[in-house]
């Protein structure tokens, strides 16, 4: 233990939540056991694209076990529709129900619904409904998509594109590509991904009949936003309903989501008055919980010969699968809001198209529009480098704004509040031992290996958000509790899943409050518990919701100032609070611990006049900016010239999230995070065929990196605190992600360069590369 | 048609009759109770469901309960008897775990590793832990979880800061 005067913020501290996880005594969704608990499966379309001509349940509904099966004739009117919560013009949107209607269109489209005492009664049932389908001509493609005559995903929006996004940002975007000494083409493809927590998703849900409540657990990121829009889909009042996220195995985004499931399983236990158990199986989760990415573009910068950009003019197609899932549409727009990353680029020309094909929905997965962005530019920025013959740190630094022109405008809308660019590449230099790096990648090269150093420099939009940029408020809710017994209380509207919240939010409550932090509790993730909150995704919990903690322990200070300037028979001026003790230097020696001062507020017989008993306070904070952490990603790579093999040598990362409130929960976070750019780059994309068949269904087929697959780490921070929050921190827990993608692919581009490979999509497989390295032509997109 | 089933879960005699297709993981977490054994593939590739069966490691998905007739089989819930195993204090310690879903696998996984070899190195540890994923911690602290909880814990590299 350290000294008890050392904060806890700042330190490296084991997490509250370990134990219990550690033992296997958490629980999760799967984990719930509830009297007359029953079990459902659901049929999927081995369809991309049908007309359902008939469903036959009779035999399923003969089997022993089973309660009752549904199709959507039995259902959909009751659940409403899957919601879609951003608001984009002119946007065209399929009506998408619960399960299928007469019609089919993509492959794990759930068709009907079986419920049974046990789990392999219900999936005995689901083999048994016999569906006569009838196939249509399908789209896998956006880009196919787009062209006349293309198969429509949905034939009565009578087009496949649902949206057209145009960002036109800074000077005049024509008048910089007149001025430029030449233009540089590039295209870019960020392929689709599938976010595979290793918990696939869950629901239990179980109606009192009696209170007329409806309870339901989800593997969920957002319980309060599915307590918003669940009452419109099945009717529930929210004051009805509770929802509770338990233990959840992993988000990274897919379980920022309304899905189906939640609303049916909802339905069916009011319907069969059980309560209803549903989880997803591995297969189901590949297939039907949403995916990321999938964009292609056209990139055009116009360029200086000195190595000044003046402007980029891209078309990027978004391939947003066969309907709408919660922000669907909305995440390939974030992509344009960062497109010129942490550069100063006059003019900027931004065109997204969102088109519909017959494929599972995309939707926001760890990153969430910022890491298309930022592969996007980091990728350009080498490309420019490499086309001009200027070095690729410098021609970052010539973009880069000074750290006293901050708050920085951006071509793009953004105003980012601080940074420190300059401070963070030099930091990584340093700590990577460039010049070093340098000598032995020319060495190794000179001596006939293939060796490359990549490089990014990011900057990622964190703390979402402001409200007038969210969909459904980006603010966030917190409440503490002085109990009457000196234990404090801390309940948060956020709701983490593994970002450790149960122990920053106490590191920060144990200093604020001066008590032990043994004595904090942190509650979340229980609607009937934090009554309001909107939830964790886009890196926001401790800098949003952190700071509305702040807020509320401010309050009861306040409070308890008054209390105890009435205690020591004096003003609330003359009262000093520190380390957990009020004092009224020069008034009276006394001290009153908070322990004294919380059974005075609670008993309450000697109140001053007016002052409400308790010690409790909530608070909404509403973040005025969204938050800018940035940081330089530094890596080595060897490729293997005989199998194409990546190996990762070397990995610096400097992060600038703020203050760090513990270095070994941030560490972790920005491991992660890189561990998915690693997939990225190296193994994992989501394939479809041509018939919309998916083809990654399964870990054996879709390859998340393994602890053989991860080099060691050589982390480092700059701080520079935000003034968006008074905590000054920014979020991290999607940086990695962020910051690493472009690293890792420029440096395999880098050891390729001697070849006369000039661009390689993504993933760099051993295949891909050595392909490439036979050929020494520019692989094409797949 | 059920047959009977017996087996030593966790120090404990069971006596279940079940139907002949139920995985060894459902049968611990539905019949046993023991629900720290998670499931998140059901093909043998995520290593959550690790248990010890007869000292090995094995995936609970990959057989049958039937199978494990007269064995031994040891849960997440059995390797702490009254104070944490070293395999978790590690854990614990280097920040190993996130959502704790994989969690009670490699905490398996690893324990059969270390058994086998008591001072890996950390290029052993990762692969003797190819078969388990997780998707949270990019792998980098669980190496040194293991590697603190092994013998060779001077080998095991202090988690880097900048």
């Amino acid at each position: 233990m350290a000294d008890p005067k050392t904060p806890y913020v700042g330190r490296a501290m084991k997490r509250i939540e370990d134990p219990r996880l550690i033992k296997g005594i958490g629980t999760y969704v799967d984990d719930l056991r509830l009297p007359g608990l029953v079990h459902a499966a659901i049929l999927r379309s081995p369809h991309a694209h049908a007309r359902i001509r008939r469903i036959d349940t009779a035999a399923a509904r003969a089997l022993p076990g089973v309660i009752g099966v549904f199709t959507g004739a039995d259902v959909n009117a009751a659940c409403g529709l899957v919601p879609c919560a951003a608001s984009i013009p002119d946007l065209k949107a399929p009506k998408h129900t619960v399960l299928a209607g007469d019609r089919v269109y993509f492959v794990g489209h759930p068709v009907a619904i079986a419920v049974a005492s046990d789990p392999y009664a219900a999936r005995d049932a689901v083999e048994a409904i016999d569906v006569d389908y009838d196939p249509l001509p399908v789209v896998a493609n956006a880009e196919a998509a787009v062209k006349p005559g293309s198969p429509l995903t949905h034939p009565d929006l009578g087009t496949n594109v649902a949206y057209t996004h145009a960002v036109a940002g800074g000077s005049s975007i024509d008048e910089a590509f007149r001025s430029a000494d030449r233009v540089i083409t590039h295209r870019l493809y960020h392929q689709r991904l599938t976010p595979m927590p290793i918990e696939p998703r869950g629901v239990v849900a179980s109606f009192h009949q009696g209170e007329g409540t409806l309870t339901i657990w989800s593997s969920t990121q957002i319980p309060h936003l599915l307590r918003t829009l669940l009452p419109g889909m099945i009717g529930v009042a929210e004051n009805k309903l509770r929802i509770v996220a338990p233990e959840v195995g992993g988000g990274f985004g897919a379980k920022l989501n309304v899905y189906a499931e939640e609303a049916l399983i909802a339905h069916l236990a009011m319907r069969l008055q059980r309560p209803v158990k549903w989880i997803e199986s591995r297969r189901e989760n590949a297939a039907v919980t949403i995916h990321g990415r999938d964009q292609v573009g056209e990139y055009e910068i116009a360029v200086r010969n000195d190595g000044q950009i003046l402007g980029i003019r891209t078309r990027t197609i978004a391939d947003l699968g066969s309907y709408l899932q919660l922000l669907t549409p909305a995440i390939p727009t974030l992509t344009g809001l960062v497109l010129t990353g942490c550069y100063r680029i006059p003019a900027v020309k931004i065109e997204i198209v969102g088109v519909y094909t017959h494929k599972m929905a995309t939707d926001a997965y760890r990153g969430a529009g910022r890491p298309e962005a930022t592969y996007l530019i980091e990728r350009l920025m080498d490309v420019v480098a490499n086309e001009l013959g200027i070095d690729r740190l410098e021609i970052r630094l010539k973009h880069f704004p000074q750290p006293s022109e901050f708050p920085f405008a951006t071509s793009c809308g953004l105003t980012y509040d601080s940074g420190n660019y300059q401070g963070a590449l030099a930091k990584a230099k340093q700590l990577a031992n460039w010049d070093q790096l340098v000598k032995d990648r020319d060495a190794a090269r000179a001596a006939g290996k293939l060796s490359g150093i990549g490089v990014s420099t990011y900057v990622e939009i964190c703390a979402m958000g402001p409200s007038k940029a969210m969909p459904a408020g980006g603010w966030e809710w917190g409440c503490v509790r002085m109990e009457i017994s000196g234990k404090v209380t801390a309940i948060t509207g956020v709701s983490p899943h593994g970002q450790g919240q149960e122990t920053t939010f106490a590191q920060i409550v144990a200093d604020r409050i001066g008590v032990p932090i043994e004595d904090v509790v942190v509650l979340h993730g229980d609607t009937n518990v934090a009554h309001y909150g909107r939830d964790t995704y886009g890196s926001r919990g401790t800098a949003v919701g952190g700071t509305a903690i702040v807020m509320c322990i401010d309050k009861i200070i306040a409070k308890a100032k008054t209390l105890a300037a009435h205690l020591f028979e004096t003003t609330s001026d003359h009262v000093e609070f520190g380390n957990g003790v009020f004092t009224a230097p020069g008034v009276t020696n006394r001290e009153i611990a908070w322990a004294e001062l919380a059974g005075e507020a609670y008993v309450a017989k000697n109140l001053p006049a007016g002052l409400e008993p308790g010690l409790e306070a909530s608070s909404f904070f509403e973040p005025q900016n969204f938050t800018f952490p940035f940081g330089t990603h530094i890596v080595a790579v060897a490729v293997d010239r005989d199998t194409g093999q990546v190996k990762i040598t070397k990995y610096v990362a400097v992060d600038d999230c703020g203050p760090l409130i513990n270095p070994l929960i941030v560490e972790g976070q920005i491991q992660g995070g890189i561990a998915h750019s690693i997939g990225q780059v190296l193994f994992e994309k989501t394939v479809y065929d041509e018939n919309g068949q998916l083809l990654t269904g399964e870990f054996m087929d879709y390859a998340l990196p393994r602890a053989t697959d991860i080099p060691e780490y050589v982390l480092g921070h700059t701080v520079t605190p935000t003034s968006v929050n008074p905590l000054g921190i920014k979020g991290v827990g999607e940086a990695g992600t962020i910051g690493a993608t472009p690293a890792i692919a420029n440096a395999v581009l880098d050891a390729l360069a001697p070849l006369g490979v000039t661009h390689l999509d993504l993933p760099m497989t051993p295949e891909r590369v050595w392909h490439a390295m036979k050929t020494t032509t520019a692989a094409t997109t797949a | 048609m059920p047959i009977p089933v017996r087996l030593r879960v966790n120090e404990t005699d069971r006596e279940h009759v079940i139907e002949p297709r139920v995985l060894l993981v459902h049968y611990l977490r539905d019949h046993c109770g023991l629900t720290g054994t998670h499931v998140g593939c059901e093909t043998g590739i995520c290593g959550a469901c690790t248990v010890l069966v007869d000292g090995r490691a094995v995936k609970s998905c990959t057989m049958f309960a039937v199978q494990a007739e007269g064995s031994s089989v040891t849960t997440i819930e059995g390797v702490a008897n009254g104070h944490l195993h070293p395999v978790q204090e590690g854990f614990w310690a280097c920040h190993g775990l996130q959502c704790g879903y994989c969690t009670p696998g490699m905490i398996m996984a690893s324990i059969h590793l270390l058994a086998e070899n008591p001072s890996p190195t950390r290029a052993q540890i990762a692969e003797g832990l190819r078969g388990n994923l997780c998707r949270c911690t990019g792998y980098s602290h669980i190496i040194d979880a293991v590697a603190r909880a092994g013998q060779g814990a001077a080998s095991g590299r202090e988690v880097a800061r900048g």
